[in-house]
């Protein structure tokens, strides 16, 4: 399969198989979207009447650009077949009953009311709570008793607002720390925060012990101060920043994410991210909110052509401070065309409910912190292990040739066949499609791809 | 007339040597409410 598109001044053909990328003339870019339905003569004809103004466009030129064609063709570079259907299961059944990384819901609880959380302020449709020490350690114990032979274990310290119970932070990863070489482990952790309560002493701690911080700012002042505000109603703009930006810097700008949710207030978020660029952040992210469609902060149709414009805009900036000397980076348009996920992590679906739990304050497991307090998803606890096998086993046969829907998207192994979650509140299954973040998601690696390719042409990719 | 091929991991190849499962979960990052995996490093010592 082929995707070819025109962004930013640049053609550009995607072979979704191989991974292929091409940056091509106009004609070109013709002859490719003709060249599997269409004999040569047609081509030429065609090309020919249409670029006849071209001098460049002649019949020996449109001939070498087929040949050219032919042997990438060849050479699994163009119109490679998806070979991929028999290997989709096969990285889930390798590691099957491995798990390998936990999110923590360290807190149910949070010092802000922000009415768009999906985690409804934190408690997750249930009562505040907060994780002991000993449930927190028997979690820990849990995921090294199921990680197998994995080595790299990823546990988030999550919420809620994980800081409210930072002592118990602390201890777990004092905890693992004692634990890690004995076992054979490597403890990655992770911090989401909404900073209120960063100090000296968070800071510190985390820049030592944590790999990565997610820090959530919205962007503009009164973008972040319409919905993130406390209990009384008050902004949390004013209090926040200045924490961030002592955190950031003392973590030496790096390995943290400054991460923003944009809404029906503001699709428009490319003025949201500027604003993180003003304070003095680079490492971004960017999330369409997560709510139901009838939410007054979900996002409309109508928005939708805003925020497509907003990630092309995204994109021009990103490529003009590159130029300039001046990057920073943008989460979803991180893609790596010479490395990145192999072809079985591609296809193989997202971990959630396998390899990736969520662990509530009490032990219970869910296949991931979007599913906490939908009961049904209860796949069991830290104590008794997985003993719904029911829910675990739906999980298990999501990769991305499970939804009917993605079999001709070409972006499907950039996506891996989406979020569970998201699939679930859009359709009411996980084996559904959330089609509005489908098109945001294509767009999206659209802007990625070109990025890439455009660095690569300038020798600096 | 031209065509660039810009420098890429073929996929079809990483189906040799892949699949060791070292690689970062999917969602344990920056999202939380999202699925992409283009964003993820090989950790692999054995893939090319």
């Amino acid at each position: 399969m082929v995707h070819s598109y025109k962004l930013s001044g640049m053609n550009i053909v995607l072979d979704t198989n191989s991974g292929s990328v091409h940056v091509v003339d106009d004609a070109s870019f013709d002859i490719i979207n003709m060249y599997e339905s269409n004999s040569p003569e047609e081509i030429t004809k065609a090309i020919l009447a249409k670029y006849h103004d071209n001098p460049e466009v002649t019949a020996e030129e449109i001939a070498d650009c087929l040949t050219q064609i032919g042997e990438l063709k060849k050479a699994g570079k163009l119109f490679t077949e998806d070979t991929f259907k028999p290997i989709a299961g096969e990285l889930k059944k390798r590691t099957s009953g491995v798990v390998k990384a936990l999110c923590l819901h360290i807190a149910h609880t949070c010092n802000l009311n922000c009415s768009y959380c999906f985690a409804s302020q934190g408690k997750y449709h249930g009562d505040r709570a907060i994780m002991s020490f000993e449930e927190g350690k028997r979690a820990l114990d849990f995921l090294v008793e199921n990680s197998g032979t994995r080595r790299n274990l990823e546990v988030d310290f999550f919420g809620g607002e994980p800081l409210m119970n930072f002592t118990v932070v602390k201890q777990l990863v004092e905890y693992a720390r004692s634990i890690e070489k004995e076992k054979g482990k490597n403890f990655r952790f992770t911090l989401t925060t909404n900073g209120m309560l960063i100090d000296d002493d968070v800071i510190e701690f985390s820049n030592r012990e944590m790999s990565n911080v997610v820090l959530s700012l919205d962007g503009r002042k009164e973008v972040h101060d319409r919905f993130r505000v406390d209990y009384q109603g008050r902004g949390s703009w004013e209090q926040i920043v200045p924490k961030f930006q002592k955190f950031v810097k003392a973590r030496g700008n790096r390995n943290y994410y400054m991460r923003g949710t944009f809404t029906h207030a503001n699709p428009d978020f490319l003025e949201d991210i500027k604003t993180m660029l003003d304070l003095g952040f680079t490492e971004l992210s960017m999330e369409p909110v997560v709510c139901a469609s009838d939410d007054p902060s979900a996002l409309t149709e109508e928005d939708k052509t805003v925020v497509m414009k907003q990630y092309e805009d995204l994109a021009e900036l990103m490529l003009k401070r590159h130029r300039e000397g001046n990057p920073f980076t943008f989460y979803h348009y991180m893609i790596d065309l010479k490395g990145g996920p192999c072809i079985y992590k591609r296809v193989s679906g997202c971990g959630s409910g396998t390899e990736y739990m969520a662990v509530t304050p009490w032990g219970d497991l869910y296949p991931c912190h979007q599913f906490v307090g939908e009961e049904k998803f209860r796949l069991g606890s830290v104590f008794e292990g997985v003993t719904n096998t029911e829910i675990q086993d739906e999980f298990m046969s999501c990769n991305v040739y499970t939804r009917p829907e993605c079999a001709d998207c070409w972006a499907k192994l950039y996506c891996s066949g989406g979020c569970a979650a998201n699939a679930y509140h859009a359709t009411g299954s996980v084996k559904g499609v959330y089609s509005y973040g489908c098109d945001l998601f294509r767009k999206r690696m659209e802007c990625a791809i070109m990025l890439e390719a455009a660095k690569s042409l300038e020798g600096n990719g | 007339m031209k065509i660039q091929t810009i420098e890429t991991k073929n996929l079809c190849e990483s189906a040799k040597n892949g699949g060791c499962g070292e690689c970062q979960t999917s969602c344990q990052s920056a999202c939380k409410t999202s699925c992409g995996i283009a964003n993820q490093q090989c950790e692999n010592k054995n893939q090319d």
